[in-house]
């Protein structure tokens, strides 16, 4: 849950209402003085604050809840939807990269491959976890599994939260884009079913290297983008800190995306975004991949190469012939 | 103002290209005179010009016009243009310090030319081809949507006339202006090519000065064949990310055609005066 060290500012007002409520409801529980009225006006005015600060949140609002520390991350969503999780390491080449993981595990019982890039919470967590940029070993991995999953005809669920792919020396050396232009001709050939969806980042060239689905899927208040509104900013408007009207310029939304056709289903989340109830967001998370896997499990591996081909062949807009 | 004046083309962060860099055209030289920055000498437009852009003192391989290249290593006559009628649009509404759709119309009318790429079919020493070169003039060779449908219909026209495909590229990446969409061409153009791969031709990617981003991302790294001209500028992250990342300075020839060659990410470096034959022993070799 959100701590208040890790609120944003917009939330601040709301959670310190609740605390308020807290602190009501423990005194009024000491059977000192009874405080129901009052804790049920108190009630009424947050949550009539959350849908004042949710229903008109501004794009860059958005950027910020989908890095909120406290928002479920892919490990979080394996233990609330999957059983059996079995990860699987290394790329067999140079290293491991546990910045994006996965492995084979069971959906209602049934075997599937669940990967995703893995963000830390603490600073320790993301030394280790990179703050969930890959490198191209963690790419490599995931060709392997991808791989692995078609042999051993697997559906594949992909969960994408990362800032980029690593830009650093070694990653360089490494064939940082060969190992991401690798990923996107594997995914586009591979004869099972693949649900991507983006969970809270979605970091360009790093993102997409996994979100060659048959079905692309946003949560609500997560974020797709081409690059990162601060680096658009300091491109674009020569001034980094512009990021917020970036944000509203490269329309990263999940709304927006499901305008341009992008993805296929925008998962609602738990009022006031998927950390304030994690098991709801996962719950609504599960029934939408449960919907979309009953059906492309009904195509045969042709029909799903050529599904997923038709999807992405048709985006962009142009004019001419 | 001359172009060779300018500062190398500027390479924009990860995945987008910076601005249009125009003084960089060869289109648009002025005067008999150029300097060759790297070496400083000053050449005869005219012989540069025969020497395929290319320093006879110091062997720099300057831009090079996706037009002219492809005269010049196609046989005379058999380039045949496809697809030139493409144009963007502006789908995201997009403004920065000017509307996308300012910027696309601007730069159209300065260079004559629709998009930042050029295609059609070919032939090399009598071999037909699909064939493809970007535009770094054009906003810095980004890939948008028109970019990204040209570049699948290279690989859809070879596969369907069962020839091979050769792409040069110069680009710095997505084009930021067209958002998500430019991002998803990446996605696009190696489905593309990933079908071209059932009628077993060769795909040849040829890596020009500068190909980073998603464009290096995505279908130019996965030619069958990858070749590179000497000292490009090639990879994924752009330098100042990189630096600003890891707090380092970059080591000299990092990201160039040499460094990628050592660390086995690419097959060869080659001369642009020996392009031409290259192509055709591997066409030959291979198809
Ligand atoms: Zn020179």
């Amino acid at each position: 849950m959100a701590s208040p060290a890790h609120s944003l500012d917009f939330e601040r007002p709301l959670l310190e209402l609740e605390k308020k409520i807290g602190d009501l409801r423990s005194i009024s529980r000491s059977g000192a003085v009874d405080m129901t009225v009052e804790i049920g006006r108190l009630e009424k005015k947050a949550k009539k604050l959350q849908e004042e600060i949710f229903n008109e949140l501004s794009r860059w609002q958005i950027v910020q809840l989908s890095r909120h520390n406290a928002r479920p991350y892919f490990l979080d969503y394996v233990n609330f939807l999957f059983t059996d999780y079995c990860e699987l390491a290394g790329d067999r080449l140079f290293g491991e990269d546990p910045s994006l993981i996965g492995g084979f595990a069971r959906f209602d019982g049934v075997p599937v491959m669940v990967m995703g890039h893995q963000k830390g919470r603490s600073t320790k967590e993301n030394m280790l976890r990179n703050f969930g940029m890959p490198r191209p070993e963690g790419y490599r991995k995931a060709k392997r599994l991808f791989e692995l999953a078609a042999r051993f005809n697997r559906p594949i669920l992909t969960f994408v939260d990362t800032p980029g792919a690593y830009p650093g020396i070694g990653a360089e050396e490494r064939g940082q884009a060969e190992a991401i232009a690798t990923n996107l001709e594997v995914m586009a050939g591979l004869p099972v079913p693949v649900i991507s969806t983006v969970i809270g980042e979605g970091g360009s060239g790093g993102a997409l290297a996994i979100g060659v689905g048959n079905r692309v899927l946003m949560m609500q208040y997560s974020i797709y983008s081409v690059i990162s509104p601060e680096g658009c900013a300091s491109i674009l408007f020569r001034d980094a800190t512009r990021a917020d009207k970036a944000a509203e310029a490269l329309k990263l939304v999940a709304t927006d995306l499901k305008a341009l056709g992008v993805v296929d289903e925008v998962i609602v989340e738990p009022a006031g975004g998927a950390h304030r109830n994690p098991a709801q967001a996962a719950e609504s998370l599960g029934a939408a991949l449960k919907k979309h896997l009953r059906e492309l499990t009904k195509l045969k591996p042709d029909q799903l190469v050529d599904d997923r081909y038709d999807k992405f062949r048709a985006l962009g807009v142009f004019s001419g012939k | 103002m001359s172009w060779y004046a300018k500062k190398k083309p500027k390479i924009a962060a990860s995945v987008e290209a910076d601005e249009v860099d125009q003084r960089s055209a060869p289109s648009r030289m002025e005067g008999l005179w150029v300097k060759c920055e790297p070496c400083g000498e000053i050449l005869l437009r005219e012989e540069l010009e025969r020497a395929l852009n290319v320093c006879p003192s110091c062997n720099h391989h300057m831009a090079w016009n996706a037009r002219a290249r492809m005269l010049a290593l196609c046989d005379e006559g058999s380039f045949e243009e496809h697809d030139e009628g493409l144009e963007a649009q502006d789908p995201l509404g997009f403004s920065d310090s000017k509307k996308y759709r300012d910027r696309i119309k601007s730069t159209r009318k300065a260079l004559n030319e629709n998009d930042a790429f050029v295609s059609g079919t070919a032939r090399i020493d009598g071999q037909h081809v699909s064939i493809g070169a970007f535009l770094f003039e054009f906003m810095g060779g980004s890939m948008g949507s028109v970019v990204g449908e040209k570049v699948t219909r290279v690989f859809e026209r070879a596969r369907e006339l069962d020839v091979p495909a050769i792409v040069f590229s110069s680009s710095g990446g997505a084009r930021m202006q067209e958002g998500i969409l430019s991002l998803m061409q990446m996605a696009k153009t190696c489905a593309a090519l990933n079908r071209f791969r059932e009628v077993r031709k060769p795909y040849i990617s040829v890596l020009l000065n500068p190909t980073t981003g998603g464009v290096a991302a995505s279908f130019s790294w996965l030619g069958d064949v990858v070749i590179a001209e000497p000292r490009a500028l090639i990879g994924f992250a752009g330098a100042r990310v990189i630096e600003q990342t890891i707090r380092q300075k970059l080591p000299e020839g990092f990201q160039r055609s040499e460094f990628l060659l050592e660390h086995g990410m690419i097959d060869a470096i080659v001369q642009r005066k020996e392009l031409r034959a290259k192509l055709s022993q591997i066409i030959g070799l291979l198809s």
